[in-house]
């Protein structure tokens, strides 16, 4: 288990069920980040599973958070979650949505982390400072996914989607995306 | 007190809602690329913002009612956004300085709403606080940008100022809603928004080099749904499709 994201018990970690949904979980994509599965997003906060009895089988209650409050992709999400339980063979599925605690890049996994940066975004940073509103501050050190340079510009503090600030490297030239902190 | 309430989310909604509209309408037109993505990406969290408050709202009013009947079915003398959020968005600087004057007017209130004795409305403010703090470092740096830029960049951003600047104080003159809202312990206090706002303003405009506008008289209404002509215009475009289509989805 490499989310510590998702807090888990050692009950749930032995619970050959919770391991299941967990592992289907993590086949669910952000649309607009297929590198990333809902559970290296961190947007999973809770899995509740309640266990009935064999005919009825087991109702499962997702707790989920969006990224950001206009985040198109969360209701797509949303869907994806439920159909590929359906196809799991489970039946009874709540997905409730909660606000807080609100999300934060800290809750990307370190395999997340990795995936973004194979897939050409700068991973966030650990959250050194809280952001704040000054204008003008001292820009992060973000380093270029594709030659490693941390001699980098900001080009937009907004990108492509509500999550990403834009880059431009100034070695090898390459404009990226930076998932900024959240 | 669930009306009541009821009224305090509608009015946060509504502002964060119809700014969102005015800077969505500048999709496709920005000066430059980078900052057509930026304004756009602004609106989508404002619009993201209404829609917590308009579900939150719809679930305390029941009956039917959801956040698409509360945004699309409403008429102007319902809305109860402040005057600024629905003024035409003018030139770029017009759209930076509303949006620096609105954003960090959002950024107090929200930070005081975290701490709402409604936990629901504190969860909202404590997503929305994060997003709005990029709005106002963004348009604060606008501001400085156009204010102590070039002699037409100072020129614009003063005339913006002269549109705008009289619809600033209905945003702290607290309606019956806000002094509702205040007693009961979950909206925010608006004196205590205005002196952090006073000070905000009054920081970036000395960095701007843009004097303070002397207090002058200031428009009202909006929160007593008395708008400008400007709204039913917004409201004639935004809501069509709900209109002539009930119901319809895609
Ligand atoms: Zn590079």
């Amino acid at each position: 288990m490499d989310s510590i994201n998702l807090p888990v018990t050692l009950s749930e970690l032995s619970d050959p069920l919770h391991i299941k949904v967990r592992e289907i979980l993590a086949t669910v994509s952000d649309p607009e980040i297929p590198v990333l599965s809902v559970i290296d997003l961190g947007i999973i906060r809770d899995i509740s599973i309640s266990q009935e009895n064999e005919s009825n089988g087991s109702e499962i209650t997702l707790q989920i958070t969006p990224t950001y409050t206009g985040c198109p992709a969360i209701d797509t999400i949303k869907i994806s979650i439920r159909m590929a339980l359906l196809e799991a063979g489970f039946k009874k599925i709540n997905i409730i949505e909660v606000l807080s605690p609100a999300w934060t890049t800290d809750w990307i996994t370190e395999k997340g982390r990795e995936n973004l940066k194979a897939y050409g975004i700068a991973p966030p940073q650990y959250q050194q400072s809280v952001c704040s509103p000054d204008s003008f501050q001292k820009e992060e050190a973000i380093q270029c996914p594709l030659c490693n340079s941390y001699h980098t510009r900001l080009v937009s503090q907004f990108g492509s989607t509500a999550c990403k600030a834009l880059y431009q490297c100034n070695d090898c030239k390459e404009p990226f995306d930076y998932f900024k902190c959240h | 007190m669930s009306k009541a309430l009821v009224s305090y989310l509608l009015s946060l909604a509504d502002n964060t809602l119809i700014l969102g509209h005015r800077n969505s309408e500048w999709c496709g037109h920005g000066p430059i690329l980078e900052q057509d993505i930026a304004i756009t990406n602004m609106a989508l969290d404002g619009i993201g913002q209404a829609r917590n408050f308009y579900q939150y709202a719809a679930q305390l009013m029941g009956n039917h009612t959801t956040e698409d009947s509360l945004a699309y079915l409403r008429d102007v003398t319902e809305f109860t956004n402040c005057l600024l959020v629905e003024l035409p968005n003018g030139d770029w600087a017009q759209t930076v300085l509303r949006h620096f004057l609105f954003s960090t007017f959002q950024y107090y209130v929200y930070q005081q709403l975290q701490n709402s004795s409604d936990p629901q409305l504190a969860a909202i403010a404590e997503k929305g606080f994060k997003e709005i703090t990029y709005h106002v470092r963004w348009s604060s740096e606008w501001v400085i940008r156009l204010g102590d830029g070039t002699e037409e960049s100072k020129d614009r951003i003063l005339q913006a100022l002269d549109t705008v600047w009289g619809y600033t104080g209905e945003l702290f003159q607290p309606a019956d809603f806000d002094l509702k809202a205040q007693q009961e312990g979950w909206g925010a206090d608006l004196l205590l928004v205005k002196r952090n706002w006073d000070e905000k303003i009054k920081a970036v405009f000395e960095e701007a080099t843009i004097p303070m506008p002397a207090t002058t008289w200031m428009h009202a209404g909006g929160k007593q749904g008395k708008h400008t002509e400007h709204l039913g215009f917004i409201l004639a475009e935004m809501q069509f499709l709900q209109r002539a289509y009930p119901n319809s989805e895609w």
